[in-house]
């Protein structure tokens, strides 16, 4: 008999019923907020997790502002970008003081942005996800994390990200290799208990909130 | 590892006088214990959200088996692939081969208790692949050759001193007159040390905190981000989890994402939640190129429909060992196994065998804190008690404790004889202590009244037991008297 | 489970008093019978009638968490013999009550005859405090005391009983009292029964952290509803050298306080 024949054999043999009533389980009502409030709740909470918040109306300045904040972090003029046409088709040749790429990130990035799918204001929570424009490392390699998130993509829930996420997964048969729900930037509380950012992600996670 | 369980009395003696110990473990119940408190206020729907993930899990384990062949369907599906273990030496064996299909010599690991469980590293080591740990914590304790002392904060009985000690003996190739005051400092060399290896690791092992049926998805949750470098940069991941880790659905892993965090750290979510399905895909440019999945029982299947069943609702958020007296008096090591605290003293009999940990269950006062904050209501002092029936049953509960308890219920079930004996106990202990009101030590002294005496007085009967009174009084006064 | 509650203070002179059976303790009857005289009067101050069954013993407790479940079950039905033909049972302390309400249920769910009898009694046994402040409906007790007291929650009083505001309830209307709350209040003492003797050390380390934060509250009296808690609280106290005294609660709300505290010497008197 194989270990999966003897498994199964044995939960079978051992298994009760458990008379556990299956009700729909309670949803925080934090997140269940609309518009202004939903938006507030989730700059509150992302900044909470140490996250910075950037308001962008016209998504034209956004060079702009990387360029910004690289300098301002003394940062080389460099990042890697996703593909995807939100953050690749940004006037990237206005700013040709930035040298930037596309593709997946390396150990020799210090800077990257990419577009979250969406985010959960419940908790100030990310959702990343991985495809042939959005490559996982992007979110993990480089020091400085940059996000560009659009306002219409936060849920108030993460309730709300499931269903979204299956319907733009065919029900989830395209399920993605990688969904990234992302807090904060990394850090650790090994040493004695002492929160140190920057563990081995990202030491700073800046989200570039989109109003649209 | 090799458990020392056997000896818990000396391991906790050793672990009570050892004073750099002592000052790690003080960190653990300020910090932990307020963090919680704090979340959980924060979060109105905490109660309802645990009894709602007690039901689920219960729901989850009355049908394990359907839910496990689910996951593995969904796996299957993305590319992905699942292995059945039916113990550590079947797991080992499986890690191996997929490691030397890969021809792998260097492997990352992030964090994982099944790991430790099967004493992975070790037998990597042995066969001559370097498995090399990247969570901060357990890069340091590897450093030290030692194993974790907790569920989720693995060195947290050393110092930051002793960090710093480690690093210098361990990273010879830094500048020895460096300044490593800071513990920032001591983070950015494990991080820049790190980072190499992440990048040239031929394979990756995870643990997985949850797996989903629904989509066949494996779940780290981690604060690093460590776990998703380990999982992302190498040509094969590797995710270990326990039979017990399977939700239906995204929802259900949603309840225990809300309880996780919150019980464990504090935190409203940890850093990173990552869900991972399958190996890349086609046009994916990076990800591992196979995934697989181990399904480890080890011993779990057989707790179905016993009543230590509940044990398998864990979530290994660590919450119950931050509120243990014992926990904070000794630290995890003194468990002598994988799992201390009163997860470990509940579970690690099942998994390694009474005779060896009986000591676990016994060394707890019952006091309850642990059940009163464990996200899944584990029942823990019952299964504890459990455990002693069982040490008793068995014949493997120490003679002296056998037979006073016997001696005593005989009297205590034959009332007559009680109170007789009682009489002259109250008085005989009342006359040693001499008018003083208490004993420094008790005569005809074992070595059970020593424990007591060795560091505590007894206080001395008042010399009539009250139902000697009751009846004198009741008799003069004919009802219930002053 | 819900407990009967057959108590209305408005109307209690009209209705019957109720009957209400004390479960002394092993400790209490061994060590301290004082509580259990203190624990009649309040009683009998509440309004209720009382009775002392006499074929009690224990509640087996010692034998359940050594994992002797055929003596404690035999006990547990010596226990349910003795006190089911009264409206309530009432223990001056937190474990035994829990033992007997959250436990003999289980205990003896497989006990055909014992089975429903044990669910009965445990539905209508209480702590005092909890019996007279959740039952009774006592706002105050006729009590006076010049100290200022700190108060140990037992872990069964705590998280078996629900047993935390009623205790301070009472001892706020005891004239002349000053209370002080212990720091850390729902960390164990390290008695737990066989514990205490079995992991001397770790039991030693435990009391210490409590007696530790007993001196912290700068209160020189020491208050518990639990004899084991206070025997290993006030043993420990008195090794240290400790000017802290302990006695139960019961003692300081009846007003029965001229016993020497637990571990003083005896001031001579006599016997009661």
């Amino acid at each position: 008999m194989s270990d999966r024949d003897t498994i199964l054999q044995a939960i079978r043999n051992h298994k009760r019923p458990s008379g556990a009533p299956n009700l729909a389980p309670p949803v925080p009502a934090r997140g269940q907020v609309e518009g202004a409030a939903r938006r507030a709740l989730f700059i509150k909470m992302a900044t909470a997790a140490a996250a910075t918040v950037e308001a962008v109306d016209d998504p034209e300045t956004i060079p702009d502002r990387v360029a910004a904040y690289l300098s301002s972090h003394n940062l080389p003029a460099r990042l890697v970008l996703s593909s995807d046409p939100a953050v690749a088709n940004l006037p990237w040749a206005d700013h040709p003081m930035i040298a930037h790429r596309t593709g997946p990130a390396t150990g020799q990035d210090h800077a990257a942005l990419t577009p979250a799918f969406a985010a959960v204001a419940e908790t100030g929570t990310l959702a990343l996800v991985s495809g042939p424009e959005t490559p996982t490392t992007l979110n993990f390699l480089p020091e400085h994390a940059l996000v560009l998130l659009s306002a219409s993509a936060i849920r108030g829930t993460y309730e709300e990200l499931w269903r979204e996420m299956r319907a733009a997964t065919n029900d989830g048969k395209d399920w993605p290799r990688t969904v990234n729900l992302i807090t904060g930037p990394s850090r650790s509380a090994d040493i004695e208990q002492k929160l140190l950012m920057g563990a081995h992600g990202p030491r700073k996670l800046h989200i570039l909130l989109l109003n649209d | 590892m090799q458990p020392t369980s056997h000896r818990f009395t000396d391991n906790a003696h050793e672990a009570l006088n050892n004073e750099t110990l002592q000052q790690a473990l003080g960190n653990v119940r300020v910090n932990f214990i307020e963090k919680r408190r704090s979340a959980v206020e924060a979060l109105p729907e905490f109660d309802a959200l645990r009894k709602a993930g007690r039901e689920m899990r219960d729901r989850v384990l009355s049908d394990l088996d359907t839910h496990l062949l689910a996951f593995e369907a969904k796996v299957k599906e993305h590319g992905g692939h699942v292995h059945w273990c039916a113990d550590a030496e079947a797991a080992r064996q499986t890690v191996l081969k997929i490691c030397q299909g890969a021809g792998a010599k260097r492997v990352t690991k992030g964090k994982t208790m099944i790991g430790e469980e099967i004493g992975i590293n070790d037998f990597l080591e042995a066969n001559h692949i370097e498995p090399i740990e990247t969570d901060l914590g357990e890069y340091i304790i590897q450093l030290r050759h030692e194993t974790p002392s907790h569920l989720i904060a693995p060195a947290v009985h050393v110092t930051q001193k002793q960090v710093e000690e480690t690093f210098r003996k361990a990273h010879r190739d830094l500048d020895p007159g460096r300044n490593l005051e800071e513990p920032s400092s001591l983070l950015a060399e494990a991080r820049e040390k790190l980072r190499q290896r992440f990048l040239s690791a031929d394979v990756g092992i995870t643990g997985a905190n949850f797996l989903v049926a629904e989509t066949g998805t494996s779940v780290i949750v981690t604060n690093e981000g460590n776990g998703d470098l380990t999982q992302t940069l190498p040509r094969v991941h590797i995710a270990l989890a326990s039979i017990d880790k399977v939700v239906p659905t995204l929802e259900d892993l949603t309840v225990l994402l809300r309880l996780l965090a919150r019980s464990a750290t504090g935190q409203e979510m940890s850093v990173y939640t990552t869900l991972s399905t399958g190996p890349r895909r086609a046009e994916d440019h990076d990800g591992p190129g196979a995934y697989h999945v181990i399904l480890l029982d080890n011993g779990r299947s057989k707790l179905l429909g016993t009543e230590k069943q509940d044990l398998l609702r864990c979530i290994r958020c660590g919450a119950c060992l931050n509120h243990c007296p014992i926990y904070h008096a000794v630290g995890g090591h003194a468990y002598g196994w994988v799992y201390g605290g009163p997860i470990g003293a509940a579970l690690t009999p099942a998994l390694i065998g009474l005779e060896e940990t009986h000591h676990l269950p016994n060394a707890s006062t019952l006091c309850g804190r642990c059940e009163e904050v464990c996200p899944m209501q584990i029942p823990i002092p019952n299964i504890l008690r459990h455990w002693r029936e069982e040490e008793l049953q068995r014949g493997l509960a120490p003679t002296a404790m056998r037979r006073g308890i016997g001696i005593w219920a005989f009297f205590a079930r034959r009332p007559a004889l009680y109170r007789l004996a009682t009489r002259i106990g109250a008085r005989m202990l009342r006359n040693f202590a001499g008018g003083k009101g208490r004993l420094a030590q008790v005569p005809m002294a074992t070595a059970l009244t020593r424990g007591w005496t060795d560091m505590r007085d007894l206080p001395a009967p008042s010399g009539r037991t009250f139902h000697a009174l009751y009846r004198q009084h009741k008799g003069q006064a004919g009802r219930s008297g002053k | 489970m819900t407990k009967e509650n057959t108590s209305d203070r408005g109307s209690a002179a009209q209705q019957k008093r109720p009957r209400v059976a004390l479960f002394v303790t092993c400790l209490v009857d061994l060590f301290r019978p004082t509580v259990g005289f203190a624990s009649i009067k309040l009683l009998e101050d509440a309004g209720c009638d009382v009775e002392v069954p006499a074929a009690q013993t224990c509640c087996g407790q010692p034998a359940y968490n050594s994992g002797d479940a055929v003596n404690a079950a035999a006990i547990a039905r010596q226990v349910v013999d003795a006190f089911e033909g009264y409206d309530y049972v009432v223990a001056p302390s937190g474990s035994c009550g829990g033992m007997i309400s959250k436990h003999y249920p289980d205990l003896l769910a497989a006990d055909k005859d014992y089975a429903d009898r044990a669910r009965r009694l445990a539905a209508k046994t209480f702590e005092l405090t909890q019996f007279l402040v959740d039952v009774r409906k006592l706002d105050q007790v006729a009590a006076r005391l010049d100290s200022t007291v700190t108060y140990h929650d037992s872990c069964s009083s705590l998280r078996e009983m629900g047993v935390k505001a009623q205790p301070r309830k009472l001892l706020a209307g005891v004239d002349g009292l000053r209370f002080a709350e212990l720091p850390d209040g729902q960390s164990c003492c390290g008695f737990g029964g066989t514990f205490c003797v079995k992991y001397p050390e770790i039991s030693n380390r435990m009391v210490e952290e409590k007696t530790g934060n007993i001196e912290k509250t700068g209160a020189d009296l020491l208050l518990a509803g639990d004899l084991g808690c206070l025997l290993n609280m006030a043993g420990k106290l008195k090794r240290q050298g400790s000017k802290v005294q302990a006695r139960h609660v019961a003692e300081v709300l009846a007003g029965m306080t001229d016993e020497p505290a637990i571990g003083e010497p005896a001031t001579g008197e006599g016997e009661r």
